[in-house]
């Protein structure tokens, strides 16, 4: 197996590790969504979709 | 991927925008807008730092797994480091050897891009689009101020199926889920820029180090992924 892999799949493993404490936290305790507040996230994050069709268009 | 920092750093302080004016008040949204203004001159300083360090290892044809290594570098100063050094004037160097560190990882591949017959207009459209998403979001909460500490618990999840994605991609090799990666890498980066953009203006983050380096890694990751899904979308 190629070397580079292996070292790959170690950092990537590391950095769950390392984001697994605050994963925990954020889950048992982040603030709840309130009504509207996710189509308040969705207009932008469309918007995102929209820009990155657009742009895949533009290299075609 | 770079492993996105604001969560796991800082604990959510949330203020109270609707409170009328008073001294504490005014105090606290000076406080707000040096951090944000600290923030944004730092991250424009490191960009810059970043893509000189970019077009150096270009120059010098450095190999594909200079990537590999810069990125392992990153991460362990991002977490063992950067985190005991933000609250000195050590931290800005520690984020511009970062932000040094991943431009320089940048630069093979940027090389690898650009060998193709339409490489540069991949490499210039990935660079457009990226401004354009990062400052389109951060204009969105800027002028609009609502809340988006919600995210946090979905934005955990994602970047947790992101990376066991990634992980299984490394021995599976389908270009397809590849791809699919890509697009949820960007969302989620997209959706970081707008959680710790929120952050800042209502109080909830106060050191600019630890601020800049959440919003450069998420510059650097729609980057990297946009790259990926315009290369592979590109006809040549």
């Amino acid at each position: 197996m190629d070397w580079t892999k292996i070292l790959w799949a170690v950092l990537i493993v590391m950095m769950i590790a390392s984001l697994w404490p605050a994963y925990k936290h954020h889950m048992k305790h982040g603030k709840k969504a309130e009504k509207g507040d996710w189509e308040g996230a969705l207009l932008p994050l469309g918007a995102v979709v929209v820009l990155v069709v657009l742009l895949i268009m533009s290299v075609r | 991927m770079q492993s996105h920092s604001s969560l796991s750093n800082e604990v959510l302080k949330p203020m109270d925008y609707n409170s009328v004016a008073s001294p504490r008040t005014a105090a606290a949204g000076l406080e707000i807008n040096k951090v944000l203004k600290n923030t944004y001159l730092l991250l424009s300083a490191t960009i810059i730092f970043s893509a000189v360090t970019a077009f150096f290892s270009m120059s010098m044809g450095m190999s594909v797994n200079t990537y590999l290594f810069s990125v392992i570098g990153a991460f362990l100063l991002g977490i063992f480091v950067l985190p005991k050094t933000a609250n000195s004037t050590a931290g800005i160097g520690v984020i511009f050897l970062i932000t040094g560190l991943l431009g320089f990882g940048l630069g093979p591949i940027i090389n690898i891009y650009l060998q193709a017959a339409n490489g540069a207009q991949i490499v210039t459209t990935a660079l457009g689009g990226t401004g354009i998403i990062f400052l389109g979001l951060s204009g969105y909460v800027l002028t609009t101020k609502k809340d988006f500490t919600f995210m946090a618990g979905f934005l955990m999840t994602g970047m947790m199926v992101i990376l066991l994605g990634i992980l299984a991609n490394l021995f599976l090799n389908i270009p397809a889920f590849s791809l699919a990666i890509s697009a949820g890498v960007i969302m989620l980066m997209s959706g970081f820029i707008l959680f710790d953009t929120s952050r800042i203006v209502r109080g909830g983050e106060t050191n600019y180090i630890m601020a800049t380096y959440g919003m450069y890694l998420s510059i650097f990751n729609i980057f990297i992924h946009l790259l990926n899904i315009l290369g592979f979308m590109s006809d040549d």
